[in-house]
Parts: C-alpha cells; structure tokens; sequence
C-alpha cells in the first residue's frame, strides 16, 4: 500500500487533472499524500490525534487552572473579611479620634465596587446598675457582608420596618454579644444604657458570638448611635478585593481620600493569605508540569510508533526518488497538522475541564484565558514534530530495499 | 518454554523493554508522587493557615465583661478572674496534642509610662516569647513567636527570663524611644530591646514577660487568656452537634475528631475554672479555604492519574504493535491465541511490577523534593501504598496492552511475516 493508490472516486476528467498538476504539480501530490495516508490509516491517525487531544487538553486545562485559581481563592480569603482598617487620629496621634462623616462616602468611591466597608463607632457606656459596657454603631446591612463568620441569632436589620419606626416604644433594635447577653437582658427582655446623661432603650433583636472581642459589645445601628452619643465612626474596616499590588493602590488612594484618617493594613490577614496563595500556587506549578510532561511522553511515543509504522511508505517515496527536504518536509507537516487539529480540540475540551473544576471545587467558572491558547499551540507542535523528526532521522539512514523486504 | 521465551525477550529486546519500562516508571512516579502530595497537602496548608492565628482561646470560666476599645482596656485590671499558669502546661496533654502547634499566654496591665515628665497610662501586655516548657517527659519551645507570626521586632526578641521589654511601633514614635534605650515604667526601669510592629492594637502597647506583667500586677500565676493553635478538621454538621446531646460511641468519635470544637472542649476541661473558644474569624474561614484548596488538588491528582495511566497504555501499544512479526512466527508454528497472548501478558507484568517498583521509590523522592522545596517540611509516602500502587501499575498496563495483543493475536501469520499489515 502506498500514498499513489489510484483515487477511485476520482470523477474529473484527465485533462482537467493534468492541467491542474500542470500548475501546482507538487502542492496537490503534496495535500493529497497527507489527506490519504490520514483517510486509509485511520485507526491509528485516530490515536495519535486522540493522544494529542488529550494531552492539549490537561495542558490547557492545567495553565487556565494556573491563571486563575489566585483569583478564586482569594475570593475565599475575602471572607476573613477586613484586610485594610481607617482609624481615626487626634493631633496627638493617638487612636480614636471621629472620622469626617464623610469618610465612608470617600471610602465607597475609592472601592468602587472592589470591595465592601463597614464603619464602626464605638463608646463605654452604663448599664442600668451602673456596668461599663462596650457599645459599637455599625451598619448591620455591610458587616453582614463583609464578617461572614458572625454567628448571628437574628439581624436587627431583618426585623420589619413597621416595627422600628414604632422604636421609641418598642426599643432600638440591637445586637448584642453573646457575653454582654448574660449581663444586660439573660432573659432577652429590652433594657437601657446610658451615655453622657442620655439614655438609649435598646431592644435585643439577636446574639452574636464570634469568640473575640465582639461578644462583649453590644450592636446598634450607626443612625441610632450617632442620634444618641452625638459621636461619629472612627473607624472603617475595608475588605479590598485583588492582587497585593490593587490592594496596595487601594491604600494609597484611601490615605490621599481621607486624611484624617490612618490607613493601616491588617497585616495578620494579608501575610497568611500571600503565603498560602504562594504555596498553593507552587504546589499546582509543580502538579502542572508533572501531568503536562507524562501527556508530552505519550504523545511522542503514540506518534513515533505511527510514523515508524510508515516507513514502508517513506521507503516507497525514497526509492520513487523523493528528496530528503521533500521526506522531511512530508513528515512535518503532517505532524504540525495534526499537532494543530489535536491543540484546537483540545483547547476546548480543555477549557470544558478547567469550567468543570471551577464549578465543582469553587462554585464559580474558571474564565477561559486565550492567552493559553497560542502557548498550548506551540507546545503540541513542538511535541509532534519532535516526535516525527526522531524517527525519521533513524529511517534516513536505512536504505529504502532493507526496509521493502520487512527486515 | 514459556519462562524461556519471556526471559529471551527481555534479554534479547533490551532497547524496546527499556522504553516500555521507563514509560511504566515514569507514569507510577508521576502517580505516586502526586497521590503523596494530596493525601499531605491539607496538613501542609492547615500549617501555613496557621499564620493567620491562634484560632482557639481559653478564658475564665467566670470572667467579667471586657471593656476594651482599640486595645485599651477601661476596666479596673484585678477585676475579674484569672487562669492559672499552672494550667498552661497541661494545654499539651489533652487527646489532640500533636494538633497543638503552639500556644501563648496574655496578661493586660495598665502601667503608667513617663513623658516629658508627665505620666501617661499604657498596656503592658505579658505574654510567652519562645518559652521552654515540659509536660511529663515532652519539653517544646511556644509563645508569640509561633502564634502570632505577623509579629514583627526590630531590634531583638527579649528573653522571656529577662526584663526587657518591646515598644509597640506607634507607641515608640510617640515617645520618641528606640530599641536600646532605658525607660521608666510602673517605677522600674526598664530596656527597650525591640520596637514591635504588629498592625494591631499592640503597636500602642508595651509587651513584656509574663512574669513581669504578674509581678507589676501583683498576681503571681495570673493569666487573662491563652491564644492556641491548632490543627483542626473543617467544621461539619456533625461538629456543629452538641456533645451533651451525643451518646456513648458517638461522643467517642465527635471528642475524638479534631473538630474546633471538640479540642476546644478539650482544652476547658484540661484547666481549671476556663472556657475554651474558637474564633471563628479565623476557624470557620480555614475550613472553607482548606476544602477548597483539597478539593482542587484532589481534583489534579486525578487528572495526573489519567495521564499517566494513557501514557502507559500507548507505550505499551506501541511497543506490541512493533512485534506483529515475531507473532505471526509464534502462530505459524502452531502457537494457540491463549499461548500467545499469555506472553505477552506476562512480559507486561513483568514490566509493571519493575516499573512500578522503580516509580514508586522515584515518586517518593519526588514528593520528598515538592514537599521541601514548597512546603520546607517533608512529605513522606507510607509503604502501605507499594502494593496499590502495583496493583494499579498492573492493570493500567495490562489494560493499556489488552486492544494492542488482541489486534496482535487475531493477525493471520501469512502477512505478519510478509510484513504487509
């Protein structure tokens, strides 16, 4: 069998077929002899472009994970929640000092969607029987947001509308810590507290317990506590979304927004998610080049075994008085060709797996990156060429007769 | 004759069965390197979540209110209980104490600090440095500096015997001291060793021995809370249950899952009169980024496993393929498909189990090498995993031959011989 097997199908005329060899005599010979020996071996053609598919695929699939799984755990790392913190400062340069009221607005511009802030006031106010106790005004809607691990019994933010108007009665609704629970209201009955001779009814709307300084205090929203102690937020704790380099621009443009204020970052927070980012990363790099290099192997050794399988065919063409640029060139570009067919398949059913994992493991979809793509390209055909050129420079040495005779 | 021809094929084939062999190595090493590092990876990277912080605290029993507010506490110090230093040993001879990577003592005092000859009141905060303590015959070394690793000094670390102390990094600025310098504090004076830079409220504060902290305090022994950390199993719904609700072998298996809260329990009945806690800033987001992080790599091992496993099966293939001949020779003298195939499959465990034996103890160097180049602490495989891995090697090559040989076997001898297929 050989590459010249006459085309039965053929249904042009001669002429036709002679003038058009006229013109491209080495072009057709050349199209036809790669499209027929693919066609007429199709069982292991098939292999060595399901080899290849499937090692395009896992590197694909592998570099696209690479790319984005900083992003998707970072994500993750967000719900540890406030990563920067705006404190307050007097002249002095002591804590504690109010922020402008309209810090928080400066913050949310500087954000601008990057992330989610939460402001936070705080004053040690009376108990009835005359107990210091840590009052803080928040925003109950953006620390939901933003500290996720807050076990919360019920949201004073969730209690209906209808009631907190009717609050002079009924109580300002609050969230209380689960320590201070046992202190102010051990039965959940509504009490008072007191700042500066002005006396707040609070309501208890839900416990929270964080085992930190938390369940000590005692919740109230910022529009309540600002009406009552007079005192303004001193401090904005950010949540900042994105690469260290973003998270740093963010700082730079909150110390420039608000003067007043210290813009300091949680560091505890920052340094444990670098590293684990860091080593995770490390550790898929390390898995990456792993699978990616067995998936190069096999391809090299399916395509290898087929064109060795062919060198009856590179026998014939040798002794029909084929050049060696012509063989050489032959071989190339048969493999290039199927080095690219088998890189686009893979490239999808690569980018299908890497979707997959994202919504398996992280729940949200691993973005295709294209620029994967043009690496994945150039790899496999590497990776095939290489695998044809070995075998054919061994061929090239044998002399076309000894390979004839099967020997 | 059936050993004879095995072995001659071996002997006589040497170049094709080292490509077969190492494409079988090869594939085991990549399996069982990656099998090592997701079976470890989770402790590594509960090792490296660590750094975040202690996610466990022990507090009285019976304590007040905190009224604190940027790390200023407004409360009357001696208000309140106290747990025992005593105690803290025993923190490492609860069930879980190989979980206990570290832990450290806090004792707040309020101290007044000279400037510009006018006092002012500080936090002085006792804690442990790198303290050597001894439980039974276990000796470890614990304290900020394994708790609390964004902790930062410039200058050096005291002693914990010593009474040198470190100035938070504001603090410093305002006083305008640096490291080396002699200040007077609670009427002793005292030698600044370091300047302490943390991001939190003890950039304010003065950090000092514990010792030093009960003796201005006057309450020798006395410890306001330990910070522990540990080494936990993310929270499930059976975590969450309540141990008092549990009966007999249940309880056993919840108080015996390193749980948060299960060590925390642990740690409340190791010493007197406390309540252990976990964070949950710090616990509950471990257990999410943890799960993530396996899930992911858990994932890849998978796909290594089937690469490799398609790697080996097209070595083993390709190197079937080349010897249509030698079986067309086997069938013409009279050779059954049975015998033939029987060859084959024995050289192809052969392979596998010298293959697989190679990869194995390749993986495990491998793994070694991952686990100290990323993680600088060492991943190990466990023997246990020799036999399976064989067993896998086995089959993938076994099933990687299988279309190869039956394609080789159903051949008819006339053209194998001529070559003609």
């Amino acid at each position: 069998m050989s590459a010249a097997t006459p085309n039965a199908g053929m249904s042009h005329s001669a002429r036709d077929v002679a003038a058009r060899r006229a013109l491209a005599p080495h072009t057709s010979m050349f199209v036809r002899m790669l499209v027929r020996a693919a066609v007429l071996r199709r069982g292991r053609a098939v292999s060595a472009l399901f080899a290849m598919v499937v090692a395009a695929a896992v590197a694909t699939a592998m570099l696209n994970l690479y790319v984005d799984v900083q992003a998707k755990l970072r994500r993750e790392f967000r719900n540890y929640g406030a990563n920067i913190i705006v404190v307050g400062r007097d002249d002095s340069g002591r804590d504690g000092a109010s922020l402008p009221p309209d810090a928080l607005a400066h913050v949310d511009s500087v954000l601008a969607g990057r992330g989610i802030a939460a402001p936070l006031g705080l004053i040690v106010a009376r108990t009835g029987d005359g107990q210091p106790i840590v009052v803080a005004g928040t925003d109950f809607e953006r620390v939901k947001q933003l500290d996720k691990w807050w076990s919360v019994s019920g949201w004073p933010s969730e209690i209906p509308t209808s009631d907190a108007t009717t609050a002079p009665e009924m109580g300002h609704p609050g969230l209380i810590g689960v320590r201070a629970m046992a202190v102010v209201s051990p039965k959940g009955q509504a009490f008072d507290l007191s700042f500066q001779g002005h006396t707040l009814h609070v309501k208890p709307a839900g416990t929270v317990q964080t085992g930190a300084a938390e369940d000590s205090r005692i919740y109230v929203s910022l529009a309540d506590f600002v009406a009552w102690t007079g005192v303004q937020p001193s401090t904005i704790e950010v949540a900042a979304s994105g690469s260290p380099e973003e998270v740093a621009g963010i700082m730079n443009q909150l110390t420039q927004a608000i003067p007043a204020g210290d813009v300091r970052p949680v560091r505890q927070i920052m340094e444990g998610e670098a590293r684990v980012l860091g080593k995770t990363r490390a550790t898929l790099l390390a898995a990456a080049a792993l699978i990616i290099l067995t998936a190069a192997l096999c391809v090299l050794s399916t395509l290898m075994g087929w064109v060795f399988d062919r060198r009856r065919d590179f026998a014939i063409m040798k002794a029909l008085g084929a050049s060696g640029r012509l063989l050489n060139g032959f071989f190339a570009a048969e493999a290039a060709a199927l080095g690219a067919t088998g890189a686009l398949i893979g490239f999808v059913v690569g980018i299908g797996i890497a979707a997959w994992i994202g919504r398996v493991n992280f729940h949200a979809p691993v973005v295709p990156r294209w620029s994967v793509l043009p690496v994945v390209l150039a790899g496999s055909m590497a990776v095939t060429l290489l695998s044809a050129i070995l075998p054919i420079s061994l061929l090239r040495r044998v002399q076309p007769a000894v390979i004839l005779r099967g020997e | 004759m059936f050993v004879r021809l095995v072995y001659e094929s071996f002997r006589r084939q040497k170049r094709r069965k080292l490509l077969a062999g190492a494409a079988i190595t090869l594939g085991v090493t990549v399996a069982t390197a990656m099998i090592a590092v997701a079976t470890d990876v989770g402790d590594k990277i509960n090792r490296e979540l660590r750094t975040i912080g202690a996610n466990l605290v022990v507090t009285p029993q019976e304590d007040s209110l905190d009224v604190e507010i940027g790390g200023v506490n407004l409360k009357p110090p001696t208000d309140g209980a106290f747990l025992s230093e005593a105690d803290l040993p025993k923190i490492k001879g609860i069930f879980w104490h190989n979980n206990i990577t570290g832990f450290a003592p806090m004792l707040p005092v309020s101290v007044s600090i000279e400037r510009d000859g006018k006092p002012q009141d500080v936090t002085l905060l006792g804690t442990y440095f790198a303290k050597q303590i001894s439980f039974g015959t276990d000796s470890f070394t614990t304290g900020v500096r394994t708790t609390h690793p964004w902790w930062k000094v410039s200058g050096a670390w005291p002693e914990d015997s010593s009474r040198n102390i470190l100035l938070g990094e504001r603090l410093a600025s305002r006083l305008g001291e640096k490291s080396g310098d002699e200040i007077t504090l609670a009427g002793r004076s005292l030698r600044v060793s370091g300047i302490l830079s943390t991001g939190g409220a003890e950039d304010d504060e003065v950090v000092a021995s514990l010792a030093l902290a009960q003796e201005i305090l006057g309450r020798p022994d006395a410890v306001k809370r330990v910070y522990v950390s540990a080494l936990t199993k993310p929270e499930d719904a059976f975590a969450r249950r309540d141990p008092k609700s549990l009966s007999g072998a249940i309880y056993d298996r919840w108080y015996c899952t390193p749980y948060p809260q299960a060590i925390a329990l642990q740690l409340t009945e190791a010493m007197s009169h406390s309540h252990a806690e976990q964070i949950r800033q710090v616990s509950q987001n471990e257990g999410a980024v943890l799960t993530r992080i396996e899930g992911l790599i858990f994932l890849i091992t998978l796909a290594a496993l089937f690469s490799s496993a398609l790697a080996v099966s097209a070595a083993m293939a390709t190197a079937i393929f080349e010897r249509r001949a030698e079986v067309g020779l086997m069938k013409a003298l009279g050779a059954g498909k049975l015998a033939v195939a029987s060859i084959f499959f024995a050289e192809a465990t052969l392979l596998a189990l010298i293959g697989g034996g190679v990869g194995f103890v390749a993986g495990g160097v491998l793994a070694h090498q991952i686990g100290h180049s990323i993680f600088n602490s060492d991943i190990s495989i466990s023997p246990v995993l020799l036999p399976v891995i064989l067993a896998i090697a086995v089959i993938v090559t076994f099933a990687g031959s299988a279309a190869a040989i039956r394609q080789a076997v159903g051949l008819d001898p006339v053209f194998a011989l001529r070559g003609e297929l």
